[in-house]
């Protein structure tokens, strides 16, 4: 027995040194994926010091959060946003000057690089993962380290495959019993980090564990992983499993025929151990998570859909009560006002968190043979090219336009402003995605964060509790 | 060029709202840029703007007050930094002139980029915080790197500590590059890969 979470097994695995004074470690690092926006500054580091990526062939590089989402087929030169397109472009020449594979938009491929990587078969349990995008935690899914860096530490990675990191806390969330009809792994990351906040996780790896987690599909694991960012955690970690091993097999970088059985019982030695130090436990009844939403500006103003929004003035903190006021002020809601009756005016089915095919079913279950409410502009937006013809095979693409929503091309879309798909100012979106940070879905736009299921019945409804 | 940090003083502007995340600090629309240059104007444009795209002052906003226009010194509320990892939000202040962030905690991935960009970021209590955002309506702030002390000119004879890793210190003091650093490390590097070239093939042939 070795006293370990999967955590430092990870960690210890991958160490390449270690400074014995100050603790600062050189973590090799087994994918590295990229992306359009936090990279052109480190290729030009990389040139202006004259160093080559040190492991093009551990390197992954797609483009998603400039790419519109429709008319792809017209390639760069219909991008409209000239900086944009430069940064596409960009990419495009640093990835063939240094010979790393590359999916670029119109691609089969491309996608969202959060769920490029898994579908590919990239994503391994007990890898290291690292992008400069701070949802890389997604991967954590698998039971693979992986978290997001800047760009700094991206030049880092290109010129030597490692990380120079600190070894984190190690932080339980143990979830037991069963959900509620409707409920998942949205609604579950969504409370947990409104129990614990923002910062909750702040310093150290989030492992999930107990029997809902366990039943979990690993759509809904990376779900989850994706939003332990948002209350504070780096990196989020379920242990790898059966489910986690069908998903991989079979898919096109997983290992070979003559590796899979040894990759298997690598993979099978990745689990805390009983008698594992925690710093930190959380518990959670998988039974007492209610379909939740959001109604501030941080992840963490989360609340049972059916609760009311709430009253400043009931809030003892200063601190917490002054940021209740702002939040509500910017949102348009009145204090102490049923949620569910929120008039919305944009619904958005997709991002990291929420566009794999299993999201799109759940809606499109919801959806099937019902209309868009009037004055309701709402758009479903698949993670990749792979996600958008499984979702055709399937019919599900049918399902949306027949009920009045706009079915997109694959890219991170509405999720954070930055290509054309934007709320004005003042619109409420009923939103799949992660942040609802003030204008991060446009300047002045309101957000709330919801479930796929919740976010396809406001649709219908017109009012964020369908 | 290197840049170097031992002691700094100066304007120091108070935000102090918790949870102020990059996306704030720059929103998306005004980081499509390749270089790590002209992102200062773009520097908290959301709340420093009138408009969308525009450079019209909003007056309410700190920065845009006179006694506070030419600010080296960010006080901030918890979890400051949260959010995206884009660099760019730590480009945007360094090139505002931004030299340093007093905050009661930081995002993880905010604080390492503030780090690799020469701009200390100090975690202090609610309590000393609250002070110094009081105190830096007097008079400049004083942050000593060499002390770990944050001291104000308006308040005589009283000064906060505040720690710091010996690495981190040391890589403020005299702006190491980490990539040097790390080559030196290259044969533990290649020893490393050529045991684990045995143990997990698989991820080597992909």
């Amino acid at each position: 027995m070795t006293h370990k979470t999967l955590y430092d097994k990870i960690w210890d695995s991958h160490l390449a040194h270690i400074n014995a004074e100050t603790g600062e470690a050189l973590l090799f690092i087994d994918l590295h994926l990229i992306h359009e926006v936090t990279t052109p500054q480190a290729f030009a580091g990389l040139k202006a010091a004259g160093r080559n990526v040190r492991r093009p062939d551990l390197t992954l590089a797609t483009a998603d959060h400039n790419t519109p989402t429709e008319n792809q087929a017209a390639g760069l030169e219909g991008v409209k946003d000239e900086q944009a397109r430069t940064q596409l472009e960009m990419l495009s020449k640093n990835v063939k000057e240094h010979g790393i594979e590359f999916y670029p938009m119109g691609h089969i491929n491309n996608g969202i690089v959060h769920v490029v990587g898994p579908e590919q078969g990239r994503t391994q349990p007990g890898m290291t993962i690292v992008c400069g995008d701070s949802h890389t935690s997604t991967h954590g899914a698998f039971g693979a380290l992986a978290h997001g860096i800047g760009t700094s530490e991206v030049e880092h990675v290109l010129a030597t495959q490692t990380l120079r990191a600190r070894k984190m806390k190690n932080m339980a969330v143990r979830v037991s019993g069963k959900f509620q009809d409707g409920v998942g792994a949205k609604d579950l990351a969504l409370h947990l980090i409104s129990v614990i906040g923002t910062a909750g996780g702040t310093g150290s790896v989030m492992e999930f564990m107990g029997e809902a987690i366990e039943a979990m599909s690993m759509e809904a694991r990376m779900t989850l992983c994706n939003l332990s960012i948002e209350g504070g955690a780096r990196a989020g970690l379920v242990a790898p499993d059966e489910t986690t091993f069908d998903y991989i097999k079979g898919r096109p970088s997983a290992p070979k025929a003559g590796q899979w059985d040894a990759a298997l019982s690598y993979w099978k030695t990745l689990f805390s151990d009983e008698d594992a130090h925690w710093d930190e436990v959380v518990e959670i009844r998988a039974e007492d998570v209610a379909p939740t939403v959001t109604w501030g500006t941080s992840p963490e103003q989360a609340l049972p859909l059916s609760a009311d929004a709430p009253i400043p003035s009931e809030i003892s903190d200063p601190i917490k009560r002054a940021a209740a006021e702002r939040a509500l002020d910017y949102m348009g809601i009145e204090a102490g006002k049923p949620l569910k009756d929120l008039k919305i005016d944009r619904v958005f089915i997709g991002s990291c968190t929420n566009s794999r095919i299993e999201d799109f079913r759940a809606a499109a279950e919801i959806v099937k043979g019902k209309k868009v409410a009037d004055g309701v502009r709402a758009m479903a937006v698949p993670g990749s090219g792979l996600v958008n013809a499984q979702a055709e095979e399937e019919g599900l693409d049918q399902i949306f336009v027949e009920a009045g929503f706009e079915w997109r091309e694959p890219g991170c879309s509405m999720c954070l402003g930055m290509n054309p798909d934007t709320l004005a100012p003042q619109e409420r979106c009923a939103s799949t995605s992660n942040r609802n940070f003030e204008g991060r879905q446009g300047r002045g736009g309101r957000t709330h964060l919801l479930s796929p299921v919740l976010a396809a019945k406001a649709a219908i409804a017109g009012v964020l509790g369908g | 060029m290197k840049k170097t940090f031992s002691r700094h003083s100066g304007v120091a502007a108070p935000l102090l709202i918790d949870n102020i995340d990059t996306d704030q600090i720059i929103p998306s629309r005004e980081m499509k840029t390749v270089s790590k240059e002209g992102l200062g104007e773009g520097l908290f444009a959301g709340w420093r703007y009138t408009e969308v795209g525009g450079r019209e002052p909003n007056q309410e906003f700190v920065l845009n007050q006179n006694s506070k226009i030419d600010s080296t010194i960010l006080i901030a509320g918890s979890n400051f930094g949260c959010g995206s990892s884009r660099e760019h939000a730590v480009w945007a202040l360094s090139e505002y002139g931004i030299r340093v962030i007093l905050a009661v905690s930081f995002g993880e991935i905010f604080h390492a980029n503030c780090l690799r960009n020469g701009i200390l970021a100090v975690s202090l209590s609610q309590d000393n915080i609250d002070a110094l955002a009081n105190a830096s309506n007097e008079g400049e702030i004083t942050v000593d790197l060499v002390e770990q002390t944050v001291s104000a000119a308006s308040i005589k004879d009283w000064k906060c500590d505040f720690e710091i890793g010996a690495y981190p210190k040391k890589m403020l003091m005299e702006g190491l590059c980490p990539i040097e650093m790390t080559l030196t490390n290259e044969k533990a590097i290649d020893a490393f890969l050529q045991v684990d070239k045995e143990t997990r093939p698989w991820v080597y042939t992909v």
